[in-house]
Parts: C-alpha cells; structure tokens; sequence
C-alpha cells in the first residue's frame, strides 16, 4: 500500500473517530437549560482577541502565563504546519505550501523557534508539576488520574516537538540544495544526521508527528486538556454581564406578578399550565449550556481556587471542584438520561457530588471568575444550586431563615424596626 | 407632623445654626417638590452603630454641597441583595419589586449611597424588573464632586504623610469596575496610599459577600477578615479605608481581634472627607 492511502485511511478514521466524541458530548447539551442570549458579537469578537489569542488573563501571572503564552502562540503557527502535513500525505507532495515565498520562510522559522520553545516550557512545566510542590496542583479534586492526565500532555507535546525538529533536520539533510523555507532551530542539528539516514530520518519523524496529533486529537475529549479545544469557544460565549450581576429567575418574577396583582394573588393555577420547572440546579438537567461548556472547559489549572477566599483560609469550597463534577456528573449520568428522561441512578450533582456545606461558603466575591484563563464562571453555578437547596430543599443555615424572615418582616436583614430608620438623622448639624 | 419635629430639633440647646434637617422624599413630596438626587441610606447605614456615622458623614457633604437630596427615611426597604445572594430568589423578587413600585412613584431618577451592594443591585438587577435608575456609588459621587471643584478637601491638613491602605470591595472593584475614584479620594487627602498585596481586581474579599454577613462561617482554619487584615497591617497603616458597610465591619473586627484598634482605625471615604474638611 502507497504512503497516499495509508495515510488517507488514518486520516478517515481518526477524524471520523474525533467526529463521534463530539457529537456525543454535543448530544448532551440537549439536557441542559436555556442560558444567557449570545449577542453582542463585536464585543465577543474583542474579548476572544485579548482573552483568547491575546493570553491576556493567563497573563495575570507573567512568568508561567508567558510559557504557557508562548507554547499557545507555537501551537497557532505548528497547526498551519500540521495542514501542509495533511495535504502532503494525501497528495504525495512535499511542503506543498512552499510556494508561499517568503511567507513561507516566516512560517517554517517561526515553527521551528517555537517548537524549541515549547520543548523548554514543557520541561518546565513538568518540573513544575513533579519536582516543585505547587499549591494550586493538590486538592480533593486532583486526583491521580488529573496528574496523570497533565504529565501523558506534556509527554506527547514533548514528542510532538522533538519529532518536528527531527523531521526539519533530516529534511535539511536529504535536501541539501533545494530547500524551501527557513529552519534556524534544525539547521543547528543537521551535523548530527548523517546524508544516508536523512531521508529516514525525515520520514520517520513525519510519521510520528502525525499520527501522533490525532491519537493526541482523540484523546483530548477524555481528558482535562479539552481546553485546547474549547477555550477559544468558551471565551467567544463568555456572559458579558458585569461579575456580581445575578440573573433574576423569570419564573418567580412571573409568580412574584401573579402574588402582587390582587385579581390574581388567590386564583388557582390554569389547569393546562406545564409543571413547574426546578428552582435551581440539583442535577445535570438543571444546569445551562453554559454552565456544561463551562465544565468541559476547565483545565483543573486550579488558579481559581487559589484565589478564593474560603478555600485559602480551609473551607471546603473549591471552584475547580464545581466544574471538575459538572463535567463528571455529566459523563456519569448524560448517556443513561440521554435515552430515558426519567433515568435515576439515585444521586444527584447537589449532594452526593457537591455538599452543601461548599456551597455556603462562597462570598461571591467573583475572584475566581475574575482569575479564570478561559472565562468561566462558577459563581452563577454556585448561586444557582444554592437556589435550589433553599426553595426546593428548606435546606439554609438557621441564620439565614432567620435573616429571611427579618427582611418579610422588618425590610431589613437585622431585626430593627422599620420606624428606626431614620434614628440615625437625629442631631446632626455643620460645624460652622 | 415632620415639620415640628424639625423645628424641635433646631431648637434643641446643643444645636449649633449648623443643625440640619434630612429631607425625606415624602415631605419633599408635600411641598409638591422632587429631589434630584435619592441618597439610598441601606440597612447597614440606617442600623449598623458603626455605618450611621458614615451615613451621618456623608449627608453633612450633600448638605455643603448643597445638593438637593432627600431620603426615603422609613418607607426604605431592603434591596433583597442579601436573600438574593442566599438563595431565596422570592423573598428578594418581593422586595425589588415593592421597592421599584415606590421608587417609580415618587418618580426618582438619581441614586447614590454607600453600599457596594445596594449599589450593584440597583445598577444591575432592578432594571430588568422595571426600575431603572442613574446610580452612583458614593466613592465615584464624592471623587466627581472634588473632580468638579465642588468639595473642597483640605490641603496638608489633617492626613498630610498619614498611610493609608485601600481595602477594595469586591462588588465595586470586581464586580462593577470601580478601583480608581476611591483611591483619587485618598490621593486628594494628600494621605501616603499604600496597597496591599493583593489589590484592585485581585483584591481579597472581606469575607462577608454572599450572605456570609448574615451567618456563621464554614468550618476552616481561619476566618477570611483576618486573613485580610494581617495583610492591611503588613503595610503598616495609621488607616484602612473601606467603601463598604460589611468591609467596615470584617476589618473592624479583625483589627480589635489582633489588638491594634489603637494604633489602626477603620474608615470609609465619606469619613475621611468630613474630618480633613473638618465639617
């Protein structure tokens, strides 16, 4: 069999396979509720730029941020490199993409410095994860599969990059005096490759290279660096509400209308209304599009929850925690509700995966949502199932029924009288 | 019945001819007046011991300016922020709209007070529920009126070199942008503005956000306001200004818990404002 059609078989399969994951994690977004509406496309447009293709929160922390800038920008200017790749092994050409001229000498340039680079960043980042003792990389959530997930990406990206360099040095070699485009990393190399073996050498690299990117393709929708996928999407739907804006459930404003307007507050509900929908979220079919996208987002970075106040002083509460059970309660439960939408397994994503004691110990102080890289929002997740544990459970710390009670009562979260409010103007003058 | 209370009250022997009368928007309303402005007092700035001298504070500025503001005095109502933030969409739906009913009536336009949370509740959520409103945070309302030569603050008086520490609240900074009026406030005093490590969008919380006001903390290993105020007194301050009732009292309580209520005093901007002006 041809080089042509071995590769064309790989190529079919592999995508066809990544085809089939993404139409099953696609198939889950029929469970979740209607979200936010994504309008304002200019400022979408914008924040993809600086969040996204710019770096501009991992940056937030400047010396990781810069490495992991770096191997994203790389990744940009290698996957245009990966495409000549996919024609070259499907037409049988070489550097097809040769043509280009000097845009081609930039490109090829640019991916070689970069591959260096990103050989280094990952160096470090693996040093990073088994060598320093990080904070942000332990936790309840992180558990060994999560480690495993970090060190099996570096590895491949690792392998990527070396092979990539293998292969523009073996190219350097076998083409001696018709080369196309510009290797300053390879050219470096190329007295380690000896003129017989460099045609092998290019070929074998070629072959690693690319199988490796899809078995890497495939293997992506299973583990944590989903991310690579999904970040540039997610940050594109970012809710564009300020941080601390809640959103005001429609349903209690339609019954809250239907208490204050006197020819309805006694009426009883019209017989063909639809049951009430859950307030809240409990489980996976409560949450939004957003909040599922959200959690097959998150990358387990954990810069969220080194930033929130609860966990840093030894609560419970964990924001990679949500979205590390989001996603799982979602792998656990999303294919049985799929077929049948009264599956019950007899857990549920509030309680038996999430506590409700992590949940009373958010203050909303939206730090994790201001450090997230990939804009996503936990707090509206965890205000939405606290939602839920108290006007579906009763289930609130006794001094907030409490406080509940006061504001019904008083108009005030304290128990003043209404009549005291204005106590405090008693007296006052100018100095004169 | 207002007016004879007013009257009394200028009256009273320890009143100066600077005694003043807060308006309320019912007997503005009397007069067949509107006032331009709400001062929306909250219930910390109306209950809390500590946050009425703010509230107090910061009425004596209106009342220099000369601005005409009025208060709704006891028809005020809370936002529903806190039973919001708990959980009990209700209870704050309730409120809203009841407060929205006579807010429209009385047909105000302007709102400034001194709560983050009042703040972001009114400029966020109330519109979508039919109450739209100009709002202001008093911070970004008292930094305009130095901006516009309006307030004077006193120069190389009172805090002249005095180092003060910004602590930012999370529902201004955050949540709705404002890092830089509070701290142009302070610039004004010509007070020694240090920040804390972690400050602006990565300021720390309080710890009283989110209801925590209202409860008992999880169980952890410490409190949030004391990890935040032994950050505000690594930076040595002789004052840790706030914006906020509920940072006002964390930081409060974290300086008494480490002993330093001498040497360290807590205050807001409106505070600040008042003793270099010596109002």
């Amino acid at each position: 069999m041809s080089k042509q059609l071995i590769f064309g078989l790989f190529l079919l399969l592999s995508l066809g396979l990544f085809t089939y994951t993404l139409f099953r994690l696609a198939s889950f977004f029929r469970l979740t509720r209607k979200g936010f509406k994504v309008d304002r496309i200019g400022e979408r447009i914008t924040t993809t730029l600086l969040v996204a293709f710019g770096q501009t929160k991992i940056l937030r922390k400047p010396v990781i941020g810069l490495m992991h800038a770096l191997v994203y920008w790389g990744f940009m200017v290698i996957t245009i490199g990966s495409l000549e790749m996919m024609i070259d092994g499907l037409a049988e050409t070489e550097r097809i993409f040769g043509s280009w001229g000097i845009l081609y000498d930039f490109i090829t340039a640019s991916g070689d410095i970069f591959a260096a680079i990103i050989i280094l960043s990952c160096f470090a980042f693996l040093a990073r994860r088994h060598l320093m003792k990080v904070k942000r990389f332990s936790g309840v959530e992180m558990t060994t599969k999560s480690n495993m997930d970090a060190t099996a990406a570096l590895t491949m990206i690792l392998i990527l990059m070396f092979s990539l360099i293998g292969m523009n040095t073996g190219y350097l070699v076998n083409h001696r005096d018709d080369i196309v485009g510009s290797y300053p990393i390879s050219s470096l190399l190329t007295g380690l490759v000896s003129v017989e073996s460099a045609h092998m050498i290019q070929e074998t690299n070629w072959w690693i290279h690319i199988v490796l990117i899809f078995v890497f393709l495939n293997i992506l929708p299973y583990s944590k660096h989903f991310h690579i996928i999904m970040s540039i999407p997610n940050v594109f739907l970012t809710d564009l509400k300020p941080m601390t804006q809640m959103n005001n459930m429609a349903s209690v404003t339609k019954e809250v209308k239907l208490m204050m307007d006197p020819n309805t507050a006694f009426a009883a509900p019209a017989e063909d209304a639809p049951p009430p929908e859950r307030f809240g979220v409990k489980d996976i079919e409560d949450i939004t599009w957003k909040n599922y996208t959200d959690s097959l987002t998150c990358t387990e970075c954990g810069r969220c929850t080194s930033v929130c106040p609860a966990n840093i002083t030894g609560k419970l509460l964990s924001p990679r925690k949500i979205m590390i059970d989001t996603r799982k309660r979602m792998n656990d439960r999303g294919p049985g509700l799929s077929k049948d939408p009264n599956f019950d397994d007899g857990k549920s994503l509030v309680g038996d995966y999430i506590t409700a004691e992590e949940l009373w110990a958010c203050t909303t102080c939206n730090a994790c949502v201001q450090e997230c890289p990939v804009n996503i929002d936990q707090v509206s997740l965890i205000m939405d199932m606290r939602r839920n544990l108290v006007m579906e459970e009763s289930n609130a710390p006794k001094e907030l029924v409490q406080m509940f009670t006061n504001i019904e009562n008083n108009g005030s979260p304290w128990q003043f009288s209404p009549d005291d409010r204005m106590k405090w103007a008693e007296g006052l003058s100018l100095r004169t | 019945m207002e007016e004879i209370e007013r009257l009394s009250e200028e009256n009273q022997p320890q009143a100066t001819n600077g005694a003043f009368h807060v308006p309320t928007v019912a007997e503005l309303k009397a007069k067949g007046e509107e006032p331009e402005l709400l001062f929306w007092v909250g219930c910390a700035g109306a209950f809390d011991d500590r946050y009425q001298k703010v509230t107090r504070d910061f009425v004596k500025i209106l009342h220099k300016v000369g601005i005409k503001y009025a208060v709704l005095g006891t028809e005020e109502s809370c936002t529903g922020d806190p039973a919001k933030r708990a959980g009990n969409e209700f209870v704050y739906q309730m409120q809203a709209m009841k407060n929205i009913e006579m807010l429209n009536g009385y047909n105000i336009k302007t709102i400034v007070t001194a709560c983050p949370h009042c703040f972001n509740i009114f400029k966020n959520e109330y519109p979508e529920l039919g109450g739209t409103y100009e709002v202001h945070h008093h911070s970004t309302f008292l930094q305009q009126l130095i901006n516009e030569g309006r307030l004077k603050v006193a120069d190389g008086g009172e805090f002249k070199g005095k180092t003060i520490t910004f602590h930012d609240s999370c529902y201004l900074g955050r949540g709705n942008g404002i890092y830089e009026a509070p701290r142009k406030i302070l610039e004004a005093l010509d007070a020694n503005l240090v920040e804390m490590r972690r400050n602006r969008s990565k300021g720390l919380c309080c710890g009283a956000g989110g209801a925590q006001m209202f409860k008992d903390a999880e169980k952890g290993d410490k409190e949030v306001n004391i990890e935040r105020t032994e950050e505000a007194l690594e930076t040595n301050p002789s004052i840790i200004a706030t914006a906020c009732p509920f940072c006002m009292t964390m930081l409060t309580d974290g300086v008494k818990d480490k002993n330093k209520e001498q040497e360290v005093k807590v205050m807001d901007l409106a505070e600040l404002i008042v003793k270099a002006n010596n109002i």
